[in-house]
């Protein structure tokens, strides 16, 4: 019998810690694929961040190190150029990303450090309880904006995306999601193109993957889901952000 | 090679790329500029090497911490504001067991304070630095010539140890120009260290972390360190001593300020008064042993910084009790001369009846 389905190799036999519903599970299933069908475990180094994803090291099946909050691209620069040899990968957060690493960010991005950063946006901060992060829509209800964020307090969600692809190093940013079968399918994809970007040397890549976080935002998953689609990409729509790679897409 | 004539902030950057160092990031401050600049021009240009000028200096250290995990010889630099905010990837450095030069051409604090030089950053660099249960080496050179050699011996021990190090110099070592000879070529190979992560080739993957959620595994990584640092105490203790046999008055004293010392000391000879010199290299491992063994022969100890006093606490935690211990010091950045510590020396010489 035709096998169809199966754990890829670069993904250990380690289950998930993580909530049912929520999408870094999937996102990383989607990246170990990728990692073995672009032949990418020999030379890949992943670093994930503080926070939920931190624990991605037990779960792919290649060098990773952890970075200090916020400043993977950083760490991440610094591998790349010690060894460019390497495929690097930053795994990174929305309060990791777009708030205290904000800078570290833009800043590998303008240099065109020819890395990828996979960016998890579930609009709040998961690990530490469910504060506000720099995406938090307006009007979401966090524990730290109990009557819902509000413009004039607390400014409106960032978009961190649309700013990175302001510099000229960064070649390919793409926002996705991972709410049904069809976007999952379309992030593959991106993801697929983003790592192909740093493979051709063209410069930096980054993907924006809208996640659910159904414990946090006290929904069942289904909701999550759903609220993904009805508010979240209303405030980050999905599509490609920018590309300058001159790459048709991958598949 | 014959001598040259160098500003010390350059001679770390020659020392450093002589003892293999591949990857610079760093970020400009005063007065440690010369640095950077140099690593721009000679070694951004050298194949496989890498300068980058950082968005801040957390930025610069985590590119080291970046290129520490990728296996190579790697440097940072800053100045006294700037070595406070690296204090966050130091600690992750210290946890993860690697390899780092960090230099410290310290100036006058707190905060902003001044761009003179000082050495009012002895606890921050003696006592760990940034959060967490740890030690960095810490080296006190005293001359441009020194800064060269302790360049070179602290990327030795950074990979003999896999512990970031810290060059404690301050303003005016690195802006003040000596002859200085540089004994090292670039070394053709460099040790493979075991935990650098290059893609998971032929072996099972690695993890390097430093999150360790059950406290009794976390407890046994501070056990770890723990016993990295009682070794190194053992091994690595340096220090120099200075007309100290028959010393009845022993000034301890580190880098710049240990000059002034011996310019002071010359003058208390020449005087007649018999004073010696403790300078400990090896800031972190203090020269503890070495103040137990003087105070057997003598109970009086000035100890002379450019700070408010820090380094004495070390002499006092090594002499137990069994000896008094004096200080003078001058903060801010003022550069205290010879003639004013000889004016200290003799007064404590005399008051206490050594004469």
């Amino acid at each position: 019998m035709k096998k169809v389905y199966t754990r890829p190799e670069s993904l250990k036999r380690v289950p998930f810690h993580y909530c049912p519903g929520c999408g870094h599970s999937i996102v990383h299933r989607l990246m170990a694929e990728l990692i073995d069908e672009m032949k990418l475990r020999d030379k890949a180094i992943g670093i994930p961040p503080c926070g939920c994803a931190v624990f991605a090291y037990h779960y792919f099946d290649v060098d990773m190190a952890e970075a200090a909050h916020g400043r993977g691209a950083a760490v991440a620069t610094g591998m790349k150029r010690a060894f460019p040899e390497a495929i690097v990968l930053s795994y990174q957060g929305d309060g990791d990303l777009a708030a205290i690493g904000t800078a570290e960010t833009i800043h590998a991005a303008n240099r065109g450090e020819k890395i990828t950063i996979i960016f998890v946006n579930n609009a709040v901060y998961a690990m530490t309880g469910g504060q506000m992060a720099p995406t938090t829509l307006l009007a979401q209800v966090t524990t730290t904006t109990p009557y819902g964020r509000d413009v004039v307090m607390e400014g409106a969600p960032i978009k961190i995306s649309e700013m990175l692809a302001l510099t000229k190093g960064a070649v390919y940013i793409e926002r996705t999601a991972v709410n049904s079968p069809a976007n999952i399918r379309k992030t593959k994809k991106a993801i697929r193109k983003a790592f192909q970007t740093q493979i051709d040397g063209l410069g930096f890549s980054l993907v924006e993957i809208l996640s659910p976080c159904p414990v946090n935002w006290k929904m069942s998953p289904l909701e999550a889901w759903q609220w993904i689609d009805k508010e979240m990409t209303k405030e980050f729509p999905l599509g490609v952000i920018k590309d300058t790679t001159g790459k048709e897409d991958a598949d | 090679m014959a001598k040259v004539l160098m500003d010390g902030n350059s001679a770390i950057g020659e020392a450093a790329i002589r003892a293999g160092c591949q990857c610079y990031f760093g970020y400009p401050i005063t007065p440690q500029n010369e640095l950077p600049e140099y690593m721009a021009a000679h070694l951004s240009r050298k194949k496989g090497c890498t300068f980058i000028q950082a968005e801040s200096e957390v930025a610069a250290i985590s590119m080291v911490h970046g290129a520490s995990l990728a296996g190579v010889r790697t440097m940072t630099s800053s100045s006294s504001p700037g070595i406070s905010l690296k204090q966050e990837g130091i600690s992750y450095l210290a946890a993860s067991e690697l390899a780092a030069v960090i230099v410290n051409m310290s100036r006058g604090g707190p905060a902003l304070g001044s761009i003179a030089a000082s050495q009012s950053d002895y606890f921050q660099s003696t006592r760990g630095g940034g959060h967490g249960d740890y030690r960095t080496i810490v080296l006190g050179p005293s001359s441009v010539q020194e800064l060269a050699d302790l360049t070179h011996r602290a990327f030795d021990l950074a990979d003999k140890y896999r512990i970031p190090v810290i060059i404690l110099g301050d303003g005016m070592l690195g802006q003040m120009k000596e002859p200085v000879e540089f004994k090292h070529e670039v070394p053709e190979e460099l040790p493979v260290r075991s935990n650098a992560l290059r893609g998971a080739k032929g072996r099972p993957s690695r993890i390097v972390k430093t999150l360790v959620s059950d406290p009794v595994e976390l407890e046994e990584l501070n056990w770890s360190l723990f016993r990295k640092y009682q070794l190194i105490k053992k091994e690595e203790v340096t220090y120099e001593t200075f007309m100290i046999e028959d010393a009845k008055l022993i000034v301890v004293a580190f880098g710049i300020a240990a000059r002034i010392a011996k310019g002071a000391i010359k003058r208390a000879r020449a005087n007649g008064l018999e004073v010696g010199l403790l300078r400990p290299i090896t800031l972190w491992p203090f020269p503890s042993e070495k103040v137990q063994e003087l105070a057997k022969r003598t109970k009086f100890f000035l100890t002379f910084e450019m700070n408010m006093g820090q380094m004495i606490e070390d002499v006092q935690l090594a002499l137990e009790g069994k000896g008094e211990v004096f200080f003078y010091g001058r903060p801010g950045g003022v550069i205290p001369t010879p003639s004013e510590v000889l004016r200290v020396v003799s007064r404590l010489y005399y008051q206490k009846g050594l004469k």
